[in-house]
């Protein structure tokens, strides 16, 4: 067999505040995107586990936090994004949406959050210099200022006691009413520089919070004493694809529309009067109607979907080109088998077939999301 | 640090193999591999009767990071294959000298294990890669 050797290249890897941390926990750091990061701390299938039935930490420093503010931040984001930020009516609430280029592919996915006074939008680590590059382009023709906030570190605390273990610890009242997909500044509440959104990436219930980085190692270590477990970014990846959700490069990128990634209900139509970048193309592909689709897959025999396996309607291949492609695939601690989303002809019916190295398995076509709050979903 | 055993034989690609008192040779991952790849959750072992080839591919362990082909430090027929790790992979993490083996061959040729490596010498090429 051969094991790849992520730590012998010995390229410079950024660091998160934690990394020290980390490899006192006993943490795998492999280079994730640039960044030395945890893979698991022992094992990847019980930390998924922890997140599931209790609550679980990741530290996600590496992701990019940009604030944008000026008089034309609103109508900057109105144009750069597919989704529309009119819809944030009051400070704190968050809002999924693609940002797309002028073909009508995903430059990147990402969340933004109306602040008192400004806009702020949380990307991935993977697209950063990218993504901060066109924003740059684009904002030229308005007033805004974008601003990276690099002094920041990130944590995401997820699970069923993941909120009441966090209020407990900071004892802020206004998080106790905080609504799911909604964010609130803690500067008033003797967290200056604090924010904590309701928002997660596992399909549980939990907060992400972003923190000056000085101090994310002392509220790392209390959550820690408080039993919530360290996770790495492995169990980040099952809990993501068993919650359906999706990851940047692999389920959309900037060639993928996001009309066939599951994205279509982040698209905001109305007013048909907001020219967002992309939208004349994407309104094209509606029109003349898409030819696949994102859907779930659940393998029935025993074995593990990879990310390339190719998808066939039937266990012989017919030479009819009626093929799809895994775009992420796992095994599911939850659910004990393996999954995958798979990209597919419309006409996919309730069962295909993957070919995994020689062989084709059956698989079972299901709905992209396998696991909500802790249970089993679509998948009878 | 990962365990070592004196008794056993390596391969370079991290499969162990150890003669057993009927002559047979059993085949594994090493502990160091076990680690490397990961909480272990699919094995697949060639069918029993099967001819094995040294240096060839004779299976498969997939992680929940990857997939890893498995190459036999021996070559003969299978005549056996555990069982076991069809429904507990995870013991391939737990026990990789002992309960999770993969398979078993009756050699053609036990001289071909000369060519593998001892332990101090799998344990300089481990140590290499740390």
């Amino acid at each position: 067999m051969s094991l790849a050797t992520e730590n012998s290249a010995k390229v410079a890897l950024q660091e998160t505040a934690l990394v020290a941390v980390h490899e006192e926990l006993g943490g795998k750091l492999v280079d994730f995107g640039g960044w030395n990061m945890p893979l698991h701390y022992g094992s990847q299938i019980k930390e998924h586990h922890a997140v599931r039935n209790h609550a679980g930490v990741f530290d996600v420093s590496h992701m990019t936090v940009v604030d944008v503010d000026g008089s034309d931040a609103k109508a900057f984001l109105q144009k750069l994004l597919a989704n529309d930020v009119a819809k944030l009516k009051s400070p704190g609430k968050a809002l999924y949406s693609a940002m797309l280029n002028e073909q009508g592919g995903v430059i990147d996915d990402l969340i933004v959050y109306a602040m008192p006074e400004s806009y702020r939008l949380v990307v991935n680590c993977g697209t950063r210099e990218k993504d901060l590059a066109w924003m740059s382009e684009q904002a030229k023709s308005f007033d805004v200022a974008i601003r990276e906030r690099a002094d920041s570190a990130m944590l995401a605390v997820q699970g069923p006691k993941a909120r009441e273990l966090v209020n407990d610890l900071l004892k802020v009242e206004a998080l106790n009413d905080l609504a799911v997909f909604h964010g609130i500044d803690l500067g008033e509440s003797n967290y200056p520089g604090w924010f904590v959104g309701r928002t997660g990436y596992t399909g549980e219930d939990g907060y992400e919070l972003i923190l000056p980085s000085n101090q994310v190692e002392a509220f790392w270590r209390q959550l820690i004493s408080h039993g919530v477990a360290p996770c790495g970014l492995g169990a980040r990846d099952t809990l993501r694809l068993e919650a359906g959700m999706n990851l940047y490069g692999h389920e959309m990128d900037d060639d993928v529309s996001p009309l066939v990634a599951n994205m279509a209900w982040t698209v905001a139509w109305r007013p048909a009067e907001r020219q967002f970048i992309g939208r004349s193309v994407i309104e094209a592909q509606k029109a003349a109607g898409v030819k696949t689709k994102l859907v779930g897959l659940v393998l029935e025999a025993k074995g593990v979907l990879r990310a390339g396996q190719s998808v066939h309607s039937a266990v012989t291949d017919d030479g009819v080109g009626d093929e799809g492609v895994i775009t992420s695939g796992t095994f599911s601690p939850t659910l004990s088998c393996s999954i995958a989303l798979a990209r597919v002809p419309l006409s996919i019916g309730d069962h295909c077939y993957v070919s995994i190295r020689k062989k084709r398995l059956k698989a079972r076509v299901v709905g992209p999301c396998f696991v909500r709050h802790g249970k089993a979903v679509a998948v009878s | 640090m990962a365990e070592l055993r004196s008794e056993l034989k390596y391969l370079s690609s991290h499969e162990w193999a150890r003669v057993e008192a009927d002559g047979t040779v059993s085949v594994g991952i090493t502990d160091h591999a076990q680690e490397a790849l990961g909480d272990v959750v699919f094995v697949e072992v060639p069918d029993l009767g099967a001819e094995v080839n040294v240096g060839e591919e004779a299976g498969v362990v997939e992680s929940v990071k990857a997939a890893s082909d498995i190459f036999s430090p021996i070559s003969g027929k299978v005549v056996a294959v555990n069982e076991v790790l069809e429904d507990e992979p995870e013991t391939v993490n737990s026990s990789p000298y002992d309960d999770g083996w993969f398979f078993r061959v009756q050699p053609s040729d036990l001289a071909e294990l000369d060519g593998a490596m001892d332990q101090a010498a799998y344990q300089a090429l481990v140590e290499d890669d740390d």
